[in-house]
């Protein structure tokens, strides 16, 4: 772990905000590396679960919302289940990527445009619409070769839709992400 | 067992479509076990994990519409095949119990969700409300002769306080059911560890990987095949197997079931109904050893 000056750089704002947001107090954790030792994703980690939880500890905003590791987090529950002060870090995983969507930081561009086209997909349809989603993440991302080989598997066996699923209430769902959009406003 | 099995029954997004067998063995054998299915009218999509990595009112308010449908049909108990729906029902339903946070997510719905409604995966309610032993009293072809790594996948029962079933390290329930049923369940070390989720398509190198361990882990101890608990695992274990095979130079080639799929052949259901012939990796060596053992 690289060396870092906390007298410089603590956000005490930061820390506040991410026990706030999370309901986690941060200071319960005193870095056993229970999380570290089970997560599955350490090995595409920029920094390991438990160097998150100290750098949020030591209010270094920065290093934290721009870590890989907040996209590469698949909230398996690994960390939550298996700290011993029952700190619920893989809340605090969610909230540091919803604080570094908010800040314009996104490290891992292919895992934000993957998880943007399955929510509009959500916000258009209803519904998940998977040939739409894959079409809006090729769009976004330019990677048409994505999953070619897979086609021929799926498709003759009928577990793909051409056309988005047929859902009435869709603009009901989409007033949902309305109100969240106009909320985040205030 | 009760004559009474009623349920609310939400598909998800995936029992529709990259699913569909898993949603197909799920109502064929919760008909031919008694259990009735109301599938929640106009159900929506739950968000998924790319809701819950956005925001968690928008995430729980995407749950709770589903939630509201349901308190509108005088059922007191959803139930859901998808660990993935399951885990976001069930965080949206522990959330919720805050005023704060429920007045917040109510906000963005047209019809506000109470509270009251039960969440439960059809696992959990075929051990619980069903029962083992009615399972065992209905096999009419026991799974003799196979070998099977009940695979859980990581989030049917974690967090522990959220997902209150089972056991978070060391599940049991499929387990129990596949061993009533007449299969030799083999001990699985990695039963909760994850399959690479969602990242099949943003990372694949992941999926590749961690999915790869876990192939390697049940050709290890000499499973003839898996059995899932969760669309995503089985889509990354089954359609990306010669893909892992690729990636990593080995030649896996062992079926990946839906557990729903194996209990449909113990109650002598066809395989068509139970979308037998949806699986990428054939199953035929293995549903036809269980045939041998049978006859022998």
């Amino acid at each position: 772990m690289e060396i870092v000056n906390i007298t410089k750089s603590y956000d005490a704002n930061f820390v506040r905000q991410v026990e706030d947001e999370s309901g986690q107090i941060m200071s319960q954790c005193y870095q056993c590396g229970n999380c570290t030792a089970g997560c599955p994703y350490t090995f595409v980690y920029d920094q390991p679960v438990n160097q998150i939880m100290r750098l949020v500890q030591a209010g270094q905003k920065e290093t934290v919302l721009k870590s890989k590791s907040l996209w590469l987090c698949a909230t398996c529950e690994s960390c939550t289940t298996r700290c011993p002060n029952n700190i619920d870090v893989a809340h605090i995983m969610d909230v540091l990527r919803h604080m570094a969507r908010r800040n314009g930081y996104s490290p891992v561009p292919t895992v934000k445009s993957f998880w943007d086209s399955f929510l509009s997909s959500v916000e258009n349809n209803g519904r998940a619409f998977e040939i739409g989603l894959l079409v809006s993440y090729i769009a976004k991302t330019g990677r048409f070769w994505t999953d070619l080989d897979l086609g021929p598997k799926i498709l003759p066996k009928g577990k793909m839709h051409f056309t988005p699923p047929n859902m009435q209430g869709k603009e009901e769902v989409k007033k949902i992400f309305n109100r969240f959009r106009e909320e985040s406003r205030k | 067992m009760s004559d009474s099995l009623t349920y609310a029954y939400y598909p998800g997004c995936s029992g529709t479509g990259t699913s569909i067998e898993y949603d197909m063995s799920t109502r064929a054998i919760c008909a031919e076990l008694g259990i009735t299915l109301t599938d929640i009218p106009d159900w929506s999509c739950c968000g998924s994990t790319p809701a819950h990595t956005v925001d968690h009112t928008l995430s729980s308010a995407l749950s709770a519409r589903n939630l509201a449908l349901v308190e509108k049909m005088d059922l007191d108990t959803a139930i859901t095949p998808c660990p993935s729906c399951l885990t976001n029902l069930k965080t949206a339903t522990h959330r919720m119990e805050k005023d704060v946070f429920r007045e917040k997510v109510n906000n963005l719905l047209d019809t506000p969700y109470q509270g009251g409604v039960a969440t439960k995966s059809v696992l959990q309610i075929l051990v619980e409300d069903m029962g083992v032993k009615a399972l065992k009293d209905k096999t009419v072809k026991p799974l003799k002769g196979l070998k099977v790594a009940a695979y859980y996948g990581c989030i049917m029962n974690r967090p522990p306080e959220v997902m209150n079933f089972d056991d978070p390290e060391h599940p049991m329930a499929m387990d129990n059911i596949l061993t009533a049923l007449g299969a030799t369940v083999l001990p699985f070390p990695l039963k909760v560890e994850c399959c690479g989720a969602s990242f099949g398509i943003p990372r694949k190198d992941i999926v590749m990987n961690l999915s790869g361990k876990l192939l390697d882990a049940a050709k290890d101890i000499g499973a003839d095949a898996l059995a899932t608990a969760c669309p995503l695992c089985q889509m990354n274990l089954d359609l990306r197997q010669d893909q892992i095979n690729s990636s990593g130079g080995t030649n896996y080639d062992i079926p990946v079931f839906y557990y729903t799929q194996l209990i449909g052949l113990a109650l002598g259901l066809s395989e068509k109904k139970l979308g037998i012939d949806k699986l990428c990796v054939s199953p035929r060596k293995v549903i036809n050893a269980i045939g041998r053992d049978e006859a022998s």
